[in-house]
């Protein structure tokens, strides 16, 4: 496996929206090939967080951001930057599946050929290899023009997983990726998750504690747009540094 | 209790009924309505002969000459090219207000779009007439009562429809489609042409459909700048007569073999309507088909 080096620095991230401040002073760094789990109550900011990892949060007209997120010794907020590229090297998996209202094959296709890839033979290839990749490839392969709508919701949140793969993208941000799923997908995807972190660095959102424990390395907690503790996974939830911490790992609020 | 019981469901059984009967009324007036038209207007263009009746370029009651030709002419030339200034202007326009336009830009526009929905059909041919056709004549010559002036009247006359009914096929296009596509490096016009358009295909089409419809059945802004000579057109310049024009001038005085040839008439656009609808429909469709099937790797027929 590769060595682990950080792949994301973030600096004194500050996020806001108007008047109101979502994260406040944000540290931390994101070690690659890795599962970083973000938790916290409703809220809290680990959405916002994800978010400003991709500058999806452009999106939203009265978003302010102050601070760096240093991505292969760039700064993603640098006027100037990329964000094409960003996104392509930073995907996201949202948290309800959202495939086009294409076929399984157009869904996957669709990023390289935003990206210019106009082969058919490199598209096949690129289709095949990220259904694979994403553990969907032996349930669709005899229908990829089949529509994508016709799919189970574990298996469209796993094509928007291969759809991400396809762009080959070195970080991955999940967004409650498995909240609208049944317990059966939810492992699935739980499953793959663990595969793809040997060649991605995976950012998760999540509001199950279990699964954050099942399946990250390093946790994060966030609470009122701060992070009150950032540690090894198994050293947050066994050993919390913080009260605040332990109350909400333990049940006590949240 | 039992009795109340009863009661609720007489009421529940009541309602469904006339539920049933109010839609029956759509249908039922359909009906009576094309069986009328066509009861009435079918034995004259038998009597006149069918080839006589649809490419006769004669028309002149008088005579004894029942010949529409020059109108089918006049009224499918004056349709597409509405259709043409419609989409043309009516499709953008709705893509700008639904995905583009700043705040402030809807606001104006909007209702500026209603508004022009609400003028009446007279006083937009009422406008024809005193600035249009004046303005034709002085820039290109002739009259200026001419197909063009109908082309342009009835461009803007179905720019509401188009615009307000795309702009909501635009509109409900989910935004996790958009940000689904952001998400993978799209840019916003890639976003927009590749997943927002496609999605707001039917949409869309049906739009058209109901412009196209609206335009070739209006008769009075078009009576007011058409000229009203029945000829077929060697230019946009040249005055015409629509059907429409045909059944609503000369209905009041016709009868006998004249009345019925002008029910035939609005058999004749009844019929253009139906069979417009349906190749558009056709058409947009199988044009979106073979893309799909394109895009998914297999070649088309």
């Amino acid at each position: 496996m590769m060595k682990k080096y950080d792949i994301i620095e973030i600096n004194d991230l500050n996020l806001f929206y108007g008047d109101t401040q979502a994260l406040k002073d944000i540290s931390v760094n994101i070690k690659s090939n890795s599962v970083t789990a973000l938790i916290g109550p409703s809220g809290c900011g680990k959405s916002s967080f994800l978010k400003s990892l991709n500058r999806m949060n452009d999106l939203v007209p009265i978003a302010k951001t102050t601070g760096e997120v240093m991505l292969d010794d760039k700064d993603i907020f640098e006027q100037g930057y990329d964000i094409v590229a960003l996104r392509k090297r930073v995907g996201m998996v949202f948290q309800k599946p959202n495939p086009f209202p294409f076929s399984i094959y157009d869904n996957v296709a669709y990023g390289p050929r935003v990206h210019g890839v106009k082969n058919k033979k490199r598209l096949d290839e690129i289709v095949e290899k990220s259904l694979k990749q994403a553990a969907l490839w032996d349930e669709v392969s005899d229908r990829l023009k089949d529509s994508a709508m016709g799919l189970s919701g574990g298996q469209q949140q796993r094509l928007c997983i291969a759809r991400v793969l396809a762009v080959e993208p070195g970080v991955i941000l999940m967004d409650e990726p498995t909240s609208a799923l049944d317990p059966i997908a939810t492992l699935k995807v739980e499953d793959l998750i663990h595969e793809l972190k040997k060649e991605f660095t995976i950012v998760i959102v999540t509001h199950n504690m279990q699964q954050a424990a099942r399946i990250s390395d390093e946790t994060a907690f966030f609470l009122m747009g701060e992070i009150i503790e950032f540690e090894k996974t198994s050293d947050l939830f066994e050993n919390p540094k913080d009260k605040r911490t332990e109350d909400y790992i333990t049940g006590r609020f949240g | 209790m039992q009795k109340k019981k009863l009661l609720k469901k007489i009421a529940s059984y009541g309602v469904e009924k006339l539920f049933l009967l109010s839609a029956c009324v759509a249908v039922l007036a359909l009906l009576v309505i094309g069986v009328y038209i066509l009861v009435s207007g079918l034995p004259g263009m038998f009597k006149i002969g069918v080839g006589q009746f649809l490419f006769g370029e004669k028309w002149s009651p008088s005579e004894g000459y029942y010949g529409i030709l020059t109108m089918i002419i006049a009224s499918l030339a004056a349709t597409i090219g509405a259709a043409v200034i419609g989409v043309g202007i009516g499709v953008p326009t709705a893509v700008f207000l639904a995905d583009i336009a700043p705040k402030w830009a809807v606001r104006i526009l909007r209702p500026a779009v209603e508004l022009l929905a609400g003028i009446p059909s007279v006083v937009y041919g009422y406008f024809g007439l005193v600035v249009l056709v004046p303005f034709i004549s002085n820039t290109f010559g002739g009259a200026g009562n001419s197909l063009l002036a109908i082309i342009i009247i009835l461009g803007i006359m179905i720019l509401p429809t188009i615009i307000n009914l795309s702009e909501l096929a635009i509109r409900a296009v989910p935004r996790s489609f958009v940000e689904g596509s952001l998400g993978l490096g799209a840019s916003r016009m890639q976003t927009f042409l590749r997943v927002s358009l496609p999605s707001a295909k039917s949409g869309i089409t049906a739009s058209i459909i109901l412009g196209v419809g609206r335009a070739i059945g209006e008769t009075m802004a078009v009576i007011l700048v058409a000229g009203n000579t029945p000829q077929i057109p060697g230019s946009i310049l040249d005055s015409v007569r629509t059907l429409t024009i045909n059944i609503a001038f000369e209905m009041s005085y016709a009868s006998g073999i004249h009345r019925e040839a002008l029910f035939a008439t609005g058999v004749v656009l009844f019929a253009i309507i139906m069979i417009l609808n349906f190749t558009l429909q056709a058409v947009l469709n199988r044009k979106a088909g073979t893309r799909k099937r394109r895009r998914a790797g297999v070649k088309p027929r």
